[in-house]
């Protein structure tokens, strides 16, 4: 079980939950990638579902979706929000 | 640097403009675009590259037609993929950096009004090079659908620059594009500057969660959105199509459907073209005096085309599902279900669907890779898309069954045929995985890249939209490939019409094809397939084989002398063909012979089709020849593991 409001990283984040993002680490090309897709510190996301094969992740944040593979997923720390 | 000359567009001399529309992928921007020009566009490669420009002309008003580029999609103007980078270009397109690049009068930003903050971190992107630019708000009665409320004239006010709401499907907005366009030409809002370019290109950290920041702000602003209960209709969809178990099947469905349609409903037009073409072959022999012209143009140039032609309805029909799947949105899921599987190969999710559609055919599926992003998984898959047995195997598999395995049951009860059939696709699809494998292993290793894709949004797709895609890329395909196929086509015509056979009524089709440069290359051949099974009819068969596979059935015919209409005479090659002794006295084609010029017809490359498609889609020679001489290697040790290895366990 996660405590709550423990720092977690996005792959481990539990479905449904929403978040909020603190930092995204990685090499810089894809650390880009992904704020400039919109997953930047302070944003608000939760994890929609896994494919059928348990990756990648749907996830949703601002008003869309986007898949994201479970080893990017990793580089996104996240807080829960309560 | 990769360019785009406009030169290409229609009656370019009477356009004052030029008009780039740029935006994030599913922004709308290709709506926008149908929606400006209607049907005075086309679709051009950018040269050097494979990235589609698609042009047109935009009649402002009655009088002048400005030149309208719809730019390949974009999440900001710090480029990862060639299609963003060719988009950035031309974006930022200065003279000293890009020589004869476009350097559009007019950027129009299109923002999908559904989703305003990532869309605005691109257009405030674009905004800040300084050029005269234009914002078109798409989407904007879904947007108010879903209860968002934005306020365009504060949104104006804030990014500097016009804003209109276009709904582009109903054309609603779309004179008011034409006026702010026409206000805005002209204008430059400060000078852009060379050192300008290089801070929008070279963006850093900091900058990137400041312009987000700036952007939450002022949506905040001007975004009023009521709040929603429950859950979208894109995210009901989606918890039934990207669901664990509903998912998959779903999607296997789908691929079951268009499969058939693509099988029995281009068959019908298929076997008429394949029939015309055959009449006006035989009304060219009728009405032409005997002679080498005439068989140039009945065997060669209408037997060339034909061959292109025939594939034209599965081609149309395969890019009609295509593009009805990109429109809707599902092409994304489907490469959201499959992702993890197809990375056990190195690959990612949106090769799988290519690959599926390799099934029926090869050409068309390669084309389809374009929506990869990473060149090397894009020529990845293209060099193992020919391995699924593509429809043209079939006559050739059927022809092998039915002279050599005639009629034997495996365990009294199943066809032997079928069983035969389906291990000829497992062999397709195994050595597909273990060279894509061994590929991205190797030559085309590249360095993973964030797999990061947006699921757009349901939409259900616009007729207009999916005939465009679907017309315009079968038309290139139709040019492009038909230059290439007829060149080819000839040649081998000629290799098997030459030198002429004399004394020419009693010369005999089989005898005239037996003293041919290709009869002759069969003979010579003779030493080298032996070890396969084969013999030197087979050999010329295999040369008229590159052409295009089936093209062995009549090629047997031709040589069994069993004359050359394939459908009614089928019967009698197969006849020809059981009969057929070597000298000795044994049985030419024998189970194991038909069994090892199966395997070799699963492994080898013998499509032109395919390799023109190959050529144009990599821009070079160098990735078919590569693809038509390792297939060739891996037939040929596949055939000869299998002939002899057979022989050792004792067939014959």
């Amino acid at each position: 079980m996660q405590k709550r409001n423990a720092p977690s990283t996005l792959s481990t984040l539990p479905h449904g939950r929403v978040a909020t993002i603190l930092n995204v680490l990685g090499p810089r090309l894809i650390a880009m990638r992904l704020m400039e897709m919109g997953l930047v510190p302070g944003a608000s996301i939760s994890v929609v579902r896994s494919a059928p094969l348990g990756d990648p992740i749907q996830i949703k944040l601002r008003d869309y979706h986007l898949a994201l593979r479970r080893t990017e997923a990793a580089l996104i720390n996240v807080a829960l929000a309560d | 640097m990769p360019q785009l000359k406009m030169s290409a567009v229609p009656s370019q001399s009477l356009s004052t403009l030029s008009v780039a529309i740029a935006g994030n992928p599913n922004a709308g921007k290709t709506s926008l675009f149908n929606a400006l020009t209607g049907l005075r566009q086309r679709i051009a490669n950018y040269p050097g590259v494979t990235v589609e420009a698609t042009q047109g002309l935009w009649y402002l008003d009655d009088r002048s037609p400005v030149a309208v580029v719809d730019l390949p999609g974009l999440y900001s103007l710090n480029a990862t993929s060639i299609d963003e980078q060719i988009a950035c270009d031309t974006l930022v397109g200065s003279g000293e950096r890009y020589e004869s690049s476009i350097s559009p009068d007019v950027i129009i930003v299109a923002i999908d009004a559904t989703n305003l903050t990532r869309n605005l971190y691109l257009a405030t992107q674009v905004i800040e090079l300084g050029r005269p630019t234009v914002v078109a708000l798409t989407m904007f009665d879904l947007a108010l659908r879903n209860g968002i409320q934005i306020n365009v004239p504060l949104l104006a006010e804030a990014l500097g620059v016009p804003v209109v709401p276009v709904v582009a499907r109903r054309l609603i907005g779309i004179d008011a594009l034409a006026s702010a366009v026409k206000k805005v030409a002209g204008q430059i809002r400060g000078s852009v500057s060379a050192t300008r370019i290089d801070d929008a290109l070279t963006i850093r950290k900091d900058e990137l969660l400041d312009r987000y920041q700036q952007i939450d702000s002022l949506v905040s602003r001007v975004l009023t959105q009521k709040k929603t209960e429950g859950l979208t209709r894109t995210e009901r969809i989606d918890a039934v199509l990207t669901h664990r178990i509903f998912g998959p099947l779903i999607l296997i469905a789908v691929v079951l459907f268009v499969f058939q349609m693509i099988f029995s409903w281009a068959n019908l037009p298929m076997n008429l073209i394949d029939g015309g073409f055959a009449a006006l072959s035989r009304t060219i022999r009728t009405t032409f005096p005997t002679g080498i012209f005439t068989d140039l143009l009945a065997d060669g140039v209408i037997a060339g085309v034909g061959g292109v032609l025939v594939f034209l309805p599965q081609i149309l029909l395969l890019f009609l599902f295509i593009a009805i799947l990109e429109e809707s949105g599902y092409m994304a899921r489907a490469a959201f279900l499959m992702d993890r599987l197809m990375r056990t190969v190195g690959l990612d999710g949106k090769a799988f669907l290519p690959l599926v559609m390799s099934f029926a055919c090869a050409v068309p599926a390669i084309m389809a890779t374009r929506t990869i992003q990473s060149t090397k998984d894009r020529i990845t898959t293209i060099m193992i898309a020919p391995f699924m047995s593509c429809s043209a195997r079939l006559p050739v598999y059927t022809l092998m069954i039915a002279s050599c395995f005639s009629n034997q049951k495996t365990f009294g009860f199943i066809s032997t045929g079928a069983l035969i059939i389906l291990a000829m696709y497992l062999l397709g699809i195994s050595t597909a995985i273990i060279v894509a494998w061994v590929f991205k292993h190797s030559i085309l290793k590249a360095p993973s890249a964030a797999f990061v894709m947006e699921l757009p949004v349901y939409r259900i797709p616009s007729i207009s939209n999916v005939f465009h895609t679907m017309l315009s890329r079968a038309g290139l395909f139709v040019k492009r490939a038909s230059t290439v196929i007829l060149a080819a086509s000839i040649l081998l015509w000629a290799l098997a019409a030459f030198p002429r056979s004399t004394g020419s009524s009693s010369v005999t089709a089989s005898e005239q094809v037996s003293n041919s440069y290709a009869g002759r290359a069969g003979r010579l051949m003779e030493p080298l397939i032996a070890p396969l099974g084969f013999d030197w009819r087979i050999g010329i068969g295999l040369i008229s084989s590159f052409a295009a596979r089936e093209t062995i059935v009549s090629t047997l015919g031709v040589v069994y002398n069993v004359g050359n209409e394939e459908q009614e005479q089928s019967g009698s090659l197969v006849n020809a063909m059981v009969n057929a002794r070597k000298a000795d006295g044994s049985r030419m084609w024998t189970p194991l012979v038909g069994l090892s010029l199966m395997v070799f017809f699963v492994l080898a490359c013998q499509c032109m089709s395919t390799l023109a498609v190959v050529r144009r889609e990599t821009n070079s020679w160098r990735w078919p020849l590569f693809m038509v001489s390792y297939m060739l290697v891996l037939a040929y040790l596949g055939s000869l593991i299998t002939f002899q290895g057979g022989r050792l366990l004792g067939f014959n």
